[in-house]
């Protein structure tokens, strides 16, 4: 039967190929691990959150899946990056090992309703701090500074050097986020296509579909790590944009803890041994100064 | 084929003709077959160590491409029982005697055929959490899947309830059974065994359509391999892209021709008994409204 | 209801949107379908074998994969599609599949007779094609196009997920409002897509009954 022709055509092809190997099947065991110590024995305030967490033995934590460096599912399904790493970090205060922490994607327009709905306990994916959000949600950190920048195709064809440039072209951005909503209200003469996620975006500027990606410059280095030749950072962030993490509105001790953790990790250098091991591999530098928090 | 039929058996002439355009045919097809194979190979496409991500487990892609093919099967099969379930109740609703039971149903069936399956998610995703409960994407897509699919399986059902022979019912009647009686023991048996070709096909449609899962965020075969690719596009440079996505849909190619067989089969088997009980298999009915959907689309 | 109001022009372009995509796929679906149909019923081999191919290919795949190939794939054939043409595209590609299928089936409910009659009346192959079996085909194919093509104008909605503003793309941009305003944003989709779908419903049920041969 012609079925069958097609299996056994199918079989052999695939036994021929799983002989050889693929650059990324070799690669996936030198991954860069990054060990957080987990704190055994942790007491809370009855009432709070983080003794309700602590005693859950698990939290659910928002993040992106598809920002390289910050938020990117492997294909385990487990996400890794910056934030994944600073999520590690908070966990570990509250006694949870990192593989009991329960991962949910968030894109960047549902991450306020995530947290209102209670579908999350945080939200850690390059969630820039506004005061629109924080009518909605609270912010603890920040516990990064990036900056709005623009990306092009290698070569800077049409000569971008800045927001002011990108009236009349074609600018890439994601639903939702603060980066679309700024280039919306003060460079309105740009025009903007929107997608869900960055991945779309830099495939149309491959494809010369659209001129520009315009987002966080530490979303857009990941971006160009994975097209080097292909794309090129103009440069000039002319924004800044504190990444925070969101929580519950109201929650006061909740944030309290978050931001000492925070403190405590700059401190110690968790934060920047976290950044090396991430980020860090993108941008091949060293970790930055950290932010300072923000306790409004 | 009924091709020999419009013309006659070709001469000589005709032959000849037909020879020619054949090779024409031939050399047009190796054409565009070269075009694709040598632009793929220009862009080095064609180079087996990028293919062999597909099946090298150390890479993790073909344990994600597989248990996302599982996901995809586990949100199909949720629906396609709760979706048959409902469909023959609202089937047999529509032809209730009552009219206080059909009408309602039967705006209830042509409102969901009317409008797209995608529409029915993104409302059960994005707009029910704003007046109740929040559905995951997993929720949200079965249950799309379920109150889209239970409507045009209730056509089909109702198709074949129609279609099974009047004397059927007349004698169920005479033999004393009640209408409840009638439906459940001697018409729905008869036309599920006629519709199970439609019915199969119709589950293939609904394999097709777990894709939309992808734009909600569920994790089937589709954004699955997206994932796949932005992971690896950030890794190892955008080499592994056409060919995940080639995987991808292999995969679902192998999954719906896989069940259309069956489908095939079944109807072999199923046509080899009701030419025993001397029936012709049914058309579809066009509804009140037609709005699509028995097509296999 | 502020909300809806500053939005209604969206909305309102949206649906521009997705009617225009509908018609253009659905004039490319015809074409290529007919193309398909013709070649399936050919004499030549490989016309028939690339016909065949092309529409078990499109029946198995879901919409969304072709959606990717267009606008993602292509690319790596060095063909680059922009987003609206791109979506035209997937959509017409895959719907011809179907029509070719509804017009071979309509060719081949034809009953064998009429064809042999006509063959007997000395009429050549385009002749009988056109005066005999093309017009009784028609009243066949009539309800499988009509449905076709209904279904198409839904399929129009997966566009939503490749950057394209139709109306079904509305729905998730607005996720943020409050529910009243997101409840009549849903409600204007819906009625979007019914202002379309609705009357061709009407118009393929009443052709079918014009063209129908009481038995």
């Amino acid at each position: 039967m012609r079925l069958t022709k097609y299996a056994a055509a199918a079989a052999a092809f695939g036994v021929v190929l799983t002989g050889c190997s693929s650059e990324a099947g070799n690669q996936a065991e030198e991954q860069a691990d990054n060990t957080v110590a987990v704190e055994t024995d942790v007491e809370f305030e009855a009432g709070t959150t983080m003794a309700e967490i602590a005693d859950a033995g698990t939290i659910t934590i928002g993040t992106k899946y598809d920002q390289p460096g910050f938020g990117l599912l492997n294909p385990s399904g487990v996400p890794e990056g910056f934030d994944v790493e600073i999520g590690k970090l908070i966990a570990a205060q509250l006694g949870i090992e990192p593989d009991q922490i329960e991962f949910v994607e968030t894109v960047s327009a549902n991450r306020e309703s995530f947290i209102q709905n209670g579908q999350v306990d945080l939200v850690i994916a390059t969630y820039t701090i506004n005061d629109a959000r924080k009518e909605l949600v609270d912010f603890a950190g920040p516990y990064y500074e990036a900056g709005q920048d623009i990306m092009v195709a290698a070569g800077n064809p049409l000569g971008i050097e800045g927001p002011d440039d990108l009236a009349g072209q074609n600018v890439c951005s994601v639903e939702g986020s603060t980066p679309a909503e700024n280039i919306r209200t003060n460079y309105p003469e740009a025009q903007l296509t929107l997608f869900d996620v960055y991945s779309k975006c830099a495939d149309a500027l491959t494809n010369g579909q659209v001129d520009a990606v315009t987002t966080d410059n530490v979303i857009l280095t990941g971006l160009v790590a994975g097209n080097p030749d292909g794309f090129e950072l103009v440069g000039n962030p002319f924004t800044e944009e504190p990444y925070g993490i969101g929580l519950t509105l109201g929650d006061t001790e909740f944030r309290d803890f978050i931001n000492d953790v925070l403190e405590e990790s700059f401190e110690d250098g968790s934060w920047a041994a976290a950044w090396d091991a991430t980020a860090g591999q993108i941008t091949g530098t060293e970790a930055p100064e950290p932010p300072s928090v923000d306790r409004y | 084929m009924s091709t020999p039929i419009l013309f006659d058996l070709p001469g000589p002439k005709a032959k000849a003709r037909i020879r020619i355009g054949t090779v024409i045919g031939v050399l047009v097809v190796l054409g565009l077959l070269a075009i694709v194979l040598l632009r793929l190979d220009g862009n080095g496409q064609l180079d087996p160590a990028r293919w062999a991500i597909l099946f090298d487990p150390n890479s993790g892609v073909p344990q994600a491409l597989g248990e996302a093919l599982v996901r995809t099967l586990q949100v199909a099969v949720v629906a396609m029982v709760a979706a048959t379930v409902l469909g023959v109740l609202l089937a047999v609703g529509r032809l209730s005697d009552h009219r206080w039971v059909r009408v309602p149903i039967t705006t209830v069936i042509e409102f969901f055929r009317a409008i797209p399956l995608l529409v029915v998610i993104f409302a059960l995703y994005f707009v029910l959490p704003a007046f109740g409960p929040d559905l995951s994407a997993f929720a949200a897509l079965a249950l799309g899947l379920t109150l889209y699919n239970m409507a045009v399986l209730a056509e089909i059902f109702r198709a074949g309830i129609l279609s099974v022979d009047k004397g059927q019912r007349e004698a169920a009647f005479a033999l004393g059974m009640r209408k409840t009686q009638v439906m459940t023991q001697v018409l729905l048996p008869q036309a599920t065994r006629r519709m199970l070709p439609v019915l199969i096909a119709q589950i293939v449609v609904l394999l097709k359509d777990t894709s939309l899962g992808f734009i909600i965020g569920y994790f089937e075969l589709l954004r699955q391999a997206r994932s796949l690719v932005e992971f690896l596009n950030f890794n190892f440079g955008n080499i592994y892209t056409l060919q995940i996505y080639v995987g991808a849909g292999l995969l679902y190619i192998l999954i719906n021709v896989l069940i259309s067989q069956l489908a095939k089969l079944v109807e072999k088997r199923t046509r080899s008994s009701a030419r025993a009980a001397g029936a012709a298999a049914p058309a579809l009915p066009t509804a009140t409204v037609s709005t699509g959907n028995n097509s296999g689309l | 209801m502020q909300f809806f109001v500053d939005n209604f022009d969206t909305l309102l372009r949206a649906f521009l949107t997705t009617l225009s995509l509908s018609l253009l796929a659905g004039v490319l679906a015809l074409v290529l379908g007919t193309l398909l149909a013709a070649m399936r019923v050919s004499p030549i081999l490989p016309l028939r074998g690339l016909a065949t191919f092309y529409v078990e290919l499109f029946r198995n795949t879901p919409l969304t994969v072709v959606f990717f190939f267009v606008i993602f794939g292509l690319p790596q054939i060095d063909t680059v599609v922009s987003f609206f043409p791109g979506a035209v595209i997937a959509v017409g590609a895959y719907t011809a599949a179907f029509v070719a299928e509804a017009i071979r089936s309509g060719i081949n409910s034809v009953n064998p007779g009429q064809a042999e009659a006509a063959r007997a009346l000395g009429l050549g192959f385009g002749q009988s094609l056109r005066e005999v079996v093309l017009p009784q085909a028609f009243r066949t194919v009539v309800p499988p196009l009509g449905s076709v093509f209904i279904a198409m104008v839904k399929n129009t909605s997966i566009a939503a997920g490749f950057s394209v503003t139709e109306l079904s793309s509305t729905l998730p941009r607005l996720v943020n409002a409050d529910a009243g305003a997101l409840l009549l944003v849903l409600l204007g989709v819906v009625v979007g897509y019914m202002i379309i779908t609705l009357p061709m419903a009407f118009a393929v049920n009443r052709l079918e009954r014009r063209v129908a041969i009481l038995r």
